[in-house]
């Protein structure tokens, strides 16, 4: 099993829903952000274009924060959802300098937070809380090991890319575009 | 051009606008590390060649601080993890790809060694040093007759100590500026030059260890400078993420410091004043001792804050 995201760039409208769903649902700390939305322009004026992306923990398959971790606090559950156990992370943020994506911080109390895929809703069957609230349904999240799910079909269908690919980290959100 | 706007108002403290999760602490502790390293790998050096007695100041003096300056550096550690309840978290698990782990171990079997070795050492500087307990005494000379184990041990665990200072920040690819083999020998290498520094401060004047320590110095600010100029050729001649990082010190927001205080004032001028030194003409040693020393805590300090700058 391979949990996995594709994100439309040619739907998402950069509302920024999705950031203030994970903020709710995972009781995020005022002023910290798990995911965020990105504007990038590209081109010489005026031959321009546009993309708008939904960014978070890119739960890499080969994760540079896991194996820096000293502790095991950051750690790949089944499904290749890459966590952080607080009760066993020291703070050291060696996996914050690790991650291209710069898509974990420093919780008030102390531990490294970061995107959980919602893990707690996925164990129940349920999609995470950003892609359940996303207004232009831009978002898709399933499994990527399935030939069937409906995330393989989208990325077999679809031309898509992932982020920094040169970090060779094997992003797991993907962006269709 | 691609230009890239964060619109949901991102600012995660520490990551935002760019990464500073490492402030002073991380290079003091690496630059504290390095050195200490250097100090008892040529102490232990010198003592398995037998060669105590020709050089007391490297052998036996410059140890004794040691341990205390690991001891700081340790501290610094301890001061930047974020959740410091947990630290002990660091000595329940091995974790082999983790720099940090194997340096966290190599501190917890290097400090007492580095104790043991200044308490064998320290009535050779202090001649009226007595321990408070005869016991103490009884068993700080019994010490001395493994002095070679230790001096093996200590040579090992300093050399990966030392190393361990730079592949902390080599092993992170994420950060173009770190992401070079050469700053693990790097480190190593200016560990040993500020170590020598260190002994020269400690060299009684006109004496032979003196003279040789200005020639070993010389060498390793040498080997020092051909490392540095083969890491920035290393960034010039990789890709587009690695030029651009290099632009930080060529041109960029970190010229002036890079240049002044590690190329002019950390090497050369220290490497010019030894020549003199070596030639016979009066140069105060602490001069050159005190700049190698600044210039090795500079060294860290700058490709600390240049590398969290520096990004994909």
């Amino acid at each position: 099993m391979r949990y996995a995201m594709a994100i439309d760039t040619k739907k998402c409208v950069g509302c920024s829903d999705c950031v203030v769903a994970c903020q709710t649902e995972n009781n995020v700390p005022i002023g910290y952000c798990r995911d965020w939305v990105v504007e990038a322009t590209s081109g010489t004026y005026p031959d321009l274009s546009m993309e708008l992306r939904s960014e978070r923990c890119n739960h890499c398959t080969n994760a540079p924060c896991v194996r820096c971790c000293p502790t095991e606090a950051s750690h790949i559950v089944e499904g290749g959802i890459v966590l952080v156990d607080p009760d066993q992370c020291i703070g050291c943020k060696a996996c914050i300098a690790s991650c291209p994506y710069d898509a974990r911080f420093v919780h008030p109390e102390g531990y490294v937070d970061k995107c959980t895929f919602c893990i707690h809703k996925v164990e129940k069957g349920e999609d995470p809380a950003c892609v359940e609230v996303c207004p232009t349904k831009c978002m898709y999240f399933g499994d990527t090991d399935d030939p069937n799910s409906d995330i393989s079909k989208l990325l077999k269908k679809r031309k898509w890319k992932t982020l920094i690919p040169e970090a060779g980290t094997e992003p797991n959100i993907y962006y269709l575009i | 051009m691609i230009e890239e706007l964060i619109i949901s108002g991102r600012m995660n403290p520490e990551i935002d606008p760019h990464l500073h999760a490492w402030p002073w602490y991380v290079p003091t502790d690496l630059f504290l590390a390095a050195l200490v390293a250097g100090i008892l790998i040529f102490s232990a050096f010198l003592t398995l060649h037998g060669r105590e007695n020709e050089f007391p100041a490297a052998v036996k003096r410059a140890p004794i601080l040691a341990p205390f300056l690991l001891g700081i550096a340790l501290l610094l550690l301890f001061l930047d993890l974020s959740h410091k309840l947990y630290f002990w978290q660091l000595y329940t698990n091995i974790r082999w790809t983790s720099p940090l782990s194997w340096g966290a171990w190599t501190y917890l079997f290097l400090t007492p060694l580095a104790f043991i070795w200044a308490a064998i050492h320290i009535k050779t500087a202090f001649p009226n040093w007595t321990w408070p307990y005869k016991w103490i005494d009884t068993f700080i000379e019994s010490l001395k007759g493994y002095r070679i184990w230790f001096a093996w041990a200590i040579l090992g665990l300093s050399l990966t100590l030392g190393m361990y200072t730079g592949i902390l920040l080599s092993a992170f690819n994420a950060r173009p500026i770190w992401n070079s083999a050469i700053i693990g020998p790097l480190f190593l290498t200016s560990g040993l030059t500020s170590a020598t520094a260190f002994i020269l401060l400690n060299c009684p004047k006109g004496s032979n260890e003196k003279k040789l320590f200005c020639t070993v110095s010389l060498i390793s600010l040498g080997v020092q400078t051909f490392l540095m100029i083969h890491l920035v050729m290393g960034y010039l001649s990789s890709d587009l993420a690695q030029v651009k990082a290099a632009d930080l010190f060529l041109g960029g927001e970190f010229t002036t410091l890079f240049w002044i205080l590690i190329v002019a004032l950390g090497t050369l001028i220290p490497a010019y004043l030894h020549i003199l030194y070596l030639k016979n003409i009066k140069i105060p040693v602490i001069v050159p001792s005190i700049l190698i020393i600044l210039g090795g805590f500079f060294l860290r300090y700058i490709l600390v804050e240049a590398g969290q700058i520096s990004h994909w």
